[in-house]
């Protein structure tokens, strides 16, 4: 039994991983209505311009602020070259830009900083922790609260502050919004912003666990069946898609795999994605889309 | 000028559903067809056999298969990888445990499998839409992957996972050498584009864009979604199953699952947006400009000062190229080369007058 | 009437998430008529037609279509009934041609397999040509020839109605419903889709039912009138005797009916 419980606290706190980078999703999605697939390579590049900046020598607070002007800077380039010549196109094209978007991050990350892995140390121990009679890591627990913190700023962003209600109208009319008076552009960079700062402290927590190198990217796709389960427009759903998938997973791993055999979470978050979009089409927190005929 | 249209007119329905309705167009095609089949194999050398030419018509192909699912069916995959994988590895069982069994019987049930295939994981498509639909597709290729790596039955219990194709032998003829699998590869990608073009004039071409435009307006007037889009899984599946053979037994010569990853997958997507979605043209352009701008690219690369762009950062230099075209051409040209061409062709048959 | 009602609907109640867009409504439609459905904005007309065609299915109430009664109709099977009709929002498929807009109206008249097309053998070749033929009779009817390769996302709207009627009609329907098929149209439109209606209507003994606000065009075309208001009816007959019901009148310009 306290094996079991390990192994599900242990999925939890890896689902709370995925959460962070679902969270960015949700971000863009909400605002801009796309899927950004190259959320991924924006982790990666922020991940990758930090660990540059600390083994530099710069010290750790100026490499953060650092980074966070870079990819702040690199979303208004993004609003401005990709999202403003494709305002009104349907959702699969603009899927398929940021996936040339995510070609483009990836091939200039690749091009500045090198193929090979960087080290990254956050100062949090790993030592584990005792609490109940189970073993956890310290770095997890750490993670959780991170996501924790977030999560509740983004809230106080969104539901308390103007920019968040002009965020809310975006994201459900753009046009409309438009009309109205909002600047798309302006809301637009903040959001790409926010979620850039997200991928950051996404980037740098996946990058002091697995170390800062090119599979971070594929960690993007992990966060599809997150969102599915979610839903894509709520931050509550990443939080609780993140938990799901990362318990799920990590518990056919230990429990599937011996039987069917091992690199099981390969395949096995899409499947059940799958399984629960067949039941639940929008997802525990999206909402359904009302088609007027 | 050169295309003198006038008196060509269709005297018969039948005449105006052809592919090229001006004889210019039609004597135009059979020249590219007796140079592809007779002027290449002379002049061609082993080079641009192997590596360009066969590359170039499997991934056309494999272009249309996703283009029928994606472009005309409007329904989104990021497996096409998956279903080349299921082909080839199917068409390698065959050939190895059904006794002689002919090379091109082996190579159709291959496709026939990895239709099957398609449509188990094209089922979600009755109650999943649009963007949603990437997630079946992408659990196809993971679990295809992962399946053909983990059991060891498919790759006929081999120590590496990896197995070499089985000799390309059609009615007692070999045909092994760069020419021959040039021309096997050849006339199997006709044939199928063919079909291919057929079909998207057909009532099920027609049936598939008007899923893909408004399928709540498509059932109301009666057409079927469930068998018309899992019949665009179907025939994208057999298609793709059929590239992957190809693929694997007359360009690598070996059958493995690593060269069918995601990658291989966006490759063929990129191919039809760049060449043109919904579009039997695009295939070919989308498909010559993936295989031959990395070689371009190179060329280019070797001519600057030495030191200036290593080989690896050719590499990442084509990352960042392909990203850009891509979203120039959503933006500028969402029809992609295929658009680029017909504006072409347009001014052709005006020319020299402008309008 | 002398003719036997060709659809009829009785106690038909349509809920949305507990509100009620259609109580109580009934009414019959004889064949070979034009029945108009009149009524101010949000009374519940369109809802009516997608619970005839089986777009929405309603809480309540039965429908009898062709003698078959059904507690409610599926999509499937009042296209394969003869029901064809147009939308409100334009509901072509724009990224095709008009002939094939008009083709895909004829999907239900195929017998030749997909695997027969794609090889064009068997009755594959011939069956095009028929399907051809009579998509061009419809096209000609409507007189729509010029436009027939244009893609239909590039033509102006009065004449995206006119294909939208036109995929319809090659359906060759018993019924035909058409939803504000003059929306949008200058004087002159309305004309020329009034006569295409009462022609479709007198040659091919097709019924119609439509909704529309243009009351001169009602009265002017329709054989029976159908008054809703609030998801009510409030006045079913004739023109003449629907024009001086004060029930109606009182709907349209917002006085009380005094009490009776």
């Amino acid at each position: 039994m306290e094996f079991f419980l390990e192994v599900l606290i242990g999925g939890l706190l890896a689902g709370v991983m995925y959460s962070l980078v679902a969270i960015g999703f949700v971000l863009i999605y909400k605002a801009s209505g796309v899927f950004n697939f190259a959320q991924g390579a924006m982790v990666l590049f922020a991940a990758l311009t930090f660990v540059s900046l600390l083994e530099r020598g710069v010290p750790f607070w100026l490499a953060f602020i650092v980074t966070l002007a870079v990819m702040v800077a690199l979303a208004l380039a993004i609003e401005r070259a990709v999202l403003r010549p494709l305002v009104g196109r349907s959702p699969i094209t603009l899927f398929m830009a940021t996936l040339g978007l995510a070609y483009i991050i990836e091939g200039a990350a690749q091009a500045l900083w090198g193929a090979q892995v960087h080290g990254l140390e956050l100062g949090i121990s790993d030592e584990p922790l005792e609490l109940g009679g189970l073993l956890l890591s310290q770095f997890d627990l750490f993670a959780a609260g991170t996501a924790a913190a977030l999560v509740l700023l983004l809230s106080l962003l969104f539901n308390r502050t103007r920019i968040g209600l002009s965020l809310r109208a975006v994201a459900d009319d753009p046009r409309a919004a438009l009309a109205i008076g909002i600047r798309l552009p302006r809301v637009w960079a903040v959001v790409w912003a926010v979620a850039g700062f997200v991928g950051l402290v996404a980037g740098l927590l996946w990058g002091a666990r697995l170390g800062v190198q090119f599979s971070l990217s594929l960690v993007v796709l992990k966060a599809l069946p997150v969102l599915i389960i979610g839903g894509f427009t709520s931050i509550s759903g990443a939080i609780v898609g993140g938990l799901i998938i990362g318990a799920s997973e990590k518990l056919a791993e230990v429990y599937l795999g011996p039987i069917i055999g091992g690199g099981l979470e390969n395949w096995f978050p899409y499947v059940l994605a799958l399984l629960f979009l067949l039941v639940r089409p929008a997802g525990l927190f999206g909402e359904r889309a009302i088609e007027r005929v | 000028m050169l295309y003198r249209e006038a008196g060509q007119f269709s005297l018969h329905y039948a005449d105006d559903r052809r592919f090229f309705r001006l004889r210019q167009d039609r004597l135009g095609l059979a020249a590219l067809l007796t140079f592809a089949f007779v002027g290449v194999p002379l002049l061609g050398n082993d080079y641009w056999f192997s590596a360009i030419l066969i590359p170039f018509l499997v991934l056309s192909l494999a272009g249309l298969g996703l283009n029928l699912l994606t472009g005309y069916a409007g329904q989104l995959s990021l497996g096409s990888a998956a279903f080349m994988a299921v082909g080839a590895f199917a068409a390698y069982n065959f050939e190895l445990r059904v006794a002689g069994l002919p090379l091109l019987v082996s190579l159709l049930l291959g496709g026939l499998v990895a239709a099957l295939v398609a449509i188990v994981f094209g089922l979600p498509s009755l109650r999943i839409k649009g963007f949603y639909l990437l997630v079946s597709t992408l659990a196809a290729q993971f679990f295809v992957q992962w399946a053909l790596t983990r059991f060891s039955w498919f790759s006929n219990d081999s120590a590496s996972g990896v197995i070499s194709a089985p000799p390309l032998l059609v009615a007692g003829h070999d045909f092994s050498s760069p020419v021959g699998r040039y021309l096997l590869t050849l006339v199997v990608v006709s044939a199928l584009f063919w079909l291919g073009a057929n079909l998207v004039r057909s009532e099920l071409g027609r049936n598939w864009m008007a899923v893909r435009d408004m399928d709540t307006a498509a059932a109301v007037i009666g057409i079927p979604l469930l068998k018309t889009k899992l019949l665009a899984f179907a025939i994208s599946g057999f298609l793709l199953g059929i590239a992957g053979s190809l693929w694997a037994f007359t360009y690598l010569g070996t059958v493995e699952p690593h060269g069918f990853d995601l990658n291989r997958s966006f490759q063929i997507l990129f191919i039809i947006i760049i060449g043109g979605l919904g579009s039997i043209l695009g295939n070919f352009l989308g498909a010559a400009f993936i295989v031959l701008f990395p070689i371009l690219l190179s060329n280019l690369a070797a001519l600057l000062p030495a030191g200036l762009i290593d080989a690896g950062q050719v590499e990442n230099l084509q990352k960042i190229v392909f990203g850009t075209l891509i979203i120039v051409f959503l933006i500028k040209e969402p029809e992609g080369l295929a658009r680029l061409w017909q504006r072409f062709r347009e001014r052709a048959r005006r020319w020299p007058l402008r309008y | 009437m002398s003719n036997p009602p060709l659809l009829e609907l009785e106690g038909i109640n349509l809920s949305f998430k507990g509100v009620k867009a259609i109580s109580d409504i009934g009414f019959r439609v004889a064949e070979g008529e034009i029945c108009a459905l009149i009524g101010p904005n949000g009374a519940g007309k369109s809802s009516l037609l997608n619970i005839i065609n089986g777009v929405y299915q309603a809480q309540q109430g039965r429908i009898r279509f062709a003698g078959q009664e059904r507690r409610a109709m599926q999509p499937h099977a009042a296209a394969l009934g003869g029901i064809a009709r147009t939308f409100q929002n334009i509901a072509l498929f724009k990224g095709m041609s008009v002939l094939d807009n008009v083709l895909t109206g004829r999907n239900l008249k195929r017998r030749s397999s997909w695997l027969e097309q794609a090889l064009r053998i068997g009755r594959a070749p011939a069956e095009d040509d028929r399907q051809r033929a009579a998509a061009e009779r419809v096209i000609e009817f409507l007189r729509i020839q010029p436009w027939r390769d244009e893609i239909v996302g590039t033509l102006p709207y009065g004449l995206q109605k006119r294909v939208e009627l036109a995929r319809a009609l090659a359906a060759e329907p018993r019924l035909l419903l058409l939803d504000e098929p003059m929306a949008g149209m200058n004087a002159q439109e309305k004309r020329e889709m009034s006569r295409f209606i009462v022609e479709i209507n007198r040659e091919f003994g097709t019924t119609v039912v439509l909704i529309e606000h243009d009351i001169g065009v009602v009265m002017g075309i329709s054989h029976h009138v159908v008054v809703l208001d609030y998801g009510r009816k409030i006045g079913d007959g004739t023109p003449e005797q629907v024009r001086h019901d004060p029930e109606v009148i009182a709907a349209y310009l917002g006085t009380r009916p005094a009490a009776a």
